[in-house]
């Protein structure tokens, strides 16, 4: 396959940045698009160019590394992560537009990288449980009812690749919050962290300068893992929940 | 706890949420008691002149109707503040767009902010024209609302202004209503259709039931 690649580069968090053209040839069916983009950056060594930086790690989907706005799309046209994705899925002769992910909280550091640290930073403020350190507990001395097992971990899948903020006409990180909340909330193991885990999060994530949610659903039909747009749902009825509680106290 | 509503992106739109649907329930019977202009204007008049006396003798001469204006405005500002604000939000947290555009959303979740401008000043010629006269085509009758809707509704500017605001209406509902119930947090998988249904049925008739009026007026039925 020969492909027409429209790259966004730009040098570090302070330059302006532009599309540059490539063209790249003998790629195969069955590259993944991150190989692509390696076939594409060994060709720029060679001539003496900067390589095009982009995140990557585990290329098995499961990690939350890779990103890239792939015709508008992100994570491209099927719905997976970037590595999942392969090259089967364009033509011979396609002209491909990659940018990086766009969102006042995830400044471009270089070319297709963000800095997604502020999805840390709302973990921080909530995502996790008290539980004592040392050998795992029995399995069995917490029960957990099945419907909130699979609820938890459906929303647990979410790997924070920041593809429903990239996708968001107004940057909002509505479902990646709402999926650590729902997970954590519906469990008893995150019951004591209930109230203060939903506000704290959405706190954080209106400091983080992220948007807010106006119910586009272009989160979940971006989303890699399938995180259902419910789940924003899900997040608002806690939250409410948190603050009528919060105000008897 | 009302600092905190009003602090957080989440509790702004609970905020926009309840205050839309006060003035959805208001529309309804708004759309219900504009339909008796099709009975004649004694009928419509006395409506009219019994809104006025609602509550009585519990209430004074107007009273009630004076207090749902109230709520109505307070209703009204705090849709369009929080409205505003979050989307002063929403724009700063995407400064750079992408270059490679695609269409995204529905069209009435796209119109959700125009839309709602139009609407904001579309209320305001409302009361203008149908409340206090001042831009009133022809004579304005206090107490006569059949003859002034007559009035409006013979000008071309007063139809066109009037049906592209209906129709606005009917898409802010569509998207509004669902919406709403996502924000208060009652929607589910469960229930999800039956609330889209609920939202597309309502902006609908609401449209419908409004455009009724000019229609009626324009076709000559009401005269």
């Amino acid at each position: 396959m020969k492909l027409t690649l429209r790259v966004w580069r730009q040098q570090n968090a302070d330059a302006d940045g532009a599309m540059s053209t490539y063209e790249v040839d003998g790629i195969s069916p069955d590259m993944s698009f991150l190989e692509m983009l390696d076939t594409l950056n060994e060709e720029l060594i060679l001539k003496g160019e900067d390589p095009v930086a982009f995140d990557h790690d585990c290329r098995e989907g499961i990690c939350g590394a890779c990103s890239l706005v792939i015709n508008g799309d992100a994570h491209g046209p099927e719905r997976t992560t970037t590595c999942q994705l392969h090259m089967r899925s364009f033509k011979d002769g396609d002209t491909i537009d990659i940018e990086p992910w766009r969102a006042a909280a995830f400044p471009v550091i270089k070319d297709l990288v963000v800095d997604r640290s502020a999805f840390d930073r709302i973990i921080q403020a909530g995502g996790y449980i008290t539980a004592p350190t040392g050998s795992a507990p029995e399995a069995h001395a917490t029960p957990v009812p099945k419907p909130d097992a699979d609820f938890a971990f459906e929303h647990a899948e979410c790997i924070g690749c920041g593809a429903c903020v990239a996708a968001c006409p107004n940057g909002s990180a509505m479902l990646f919050t709402s999926a650590k909340v729902n997970h954590l909330n519906v469990l008893p193991q995150g019951a004591p962290e209930r109230e203060s885990r939903v506000l704290d999060m959405v706190a954080q994530m209106d400091e983080e300068g992220f948007g807010g949610c106006t119910l586009t659903g272009e989160c979940a039909t971006a989303c890699p893992k399938g995180i259902p747009l419910m789940s924003i749902t899900g997040m608002n009825k806690e939250w409410l929940r948190a603050t009528r509680k919060a105000a008897k106290r | 706890m009302a600092r905190t509503m009003w602090d957080s992106s989440v509790g702004k739109k609970t905020v926009m949420a309840v205050s839309g649907l006060i003035m959805l329930l208001y529309l309804v019977a708004h759309m219900i008691g504009n339909l008796k202009i099709f009975f004649g204007a004694g009928e419509f008049n006395d409506y009219a002149h019994w809104l006025r006396t609602v509550g009585e003798p519990f209430m004074h001469y107007e009273w009630t109707l004076w207090l749902i204006r109230v709520v109505l405005v307070v209703a009204v500002v705090a849709h369009a503040v929080s409205a505003y604000q979050l989307s002063r939000r929403d724009i700063k947290a995407r400064p750079s767009k992408y270059v490679h555009k695609k269409p995204r959303a529905s069209y009435a979740t796209r119109t959700m902010r125009w839309g709602g401008i139009i609407l904001g000043l579309f209320i305001v010629w409302h009361i203008l024209d149908l409340t206090t006269g001042t831009v009133h085509p022809g004579g304005f009758e206090t107490g006569k609302p059949y003859q002034n809707i007559l009035d409006t509704f013979s000008t071309w500017y007063g139809n066109v202004i009037y049906i592209v605001a209906m129709l606005a209406l009917g898409l802010h509902i569509r998207h509004g209503f669902w919406s709403a119930a996502q924000t208060l947090g009652v929607g589910s998988r469960t229930r999800d259709r039956a609330l889209k249904t609920v939202a597309n049925v309502l902006a609908l008739l609401l449209t419908a039931g409004f455009i009724a009026v000019p229609v009626g007026v324009m076709t000559g039925v009401v005269n």
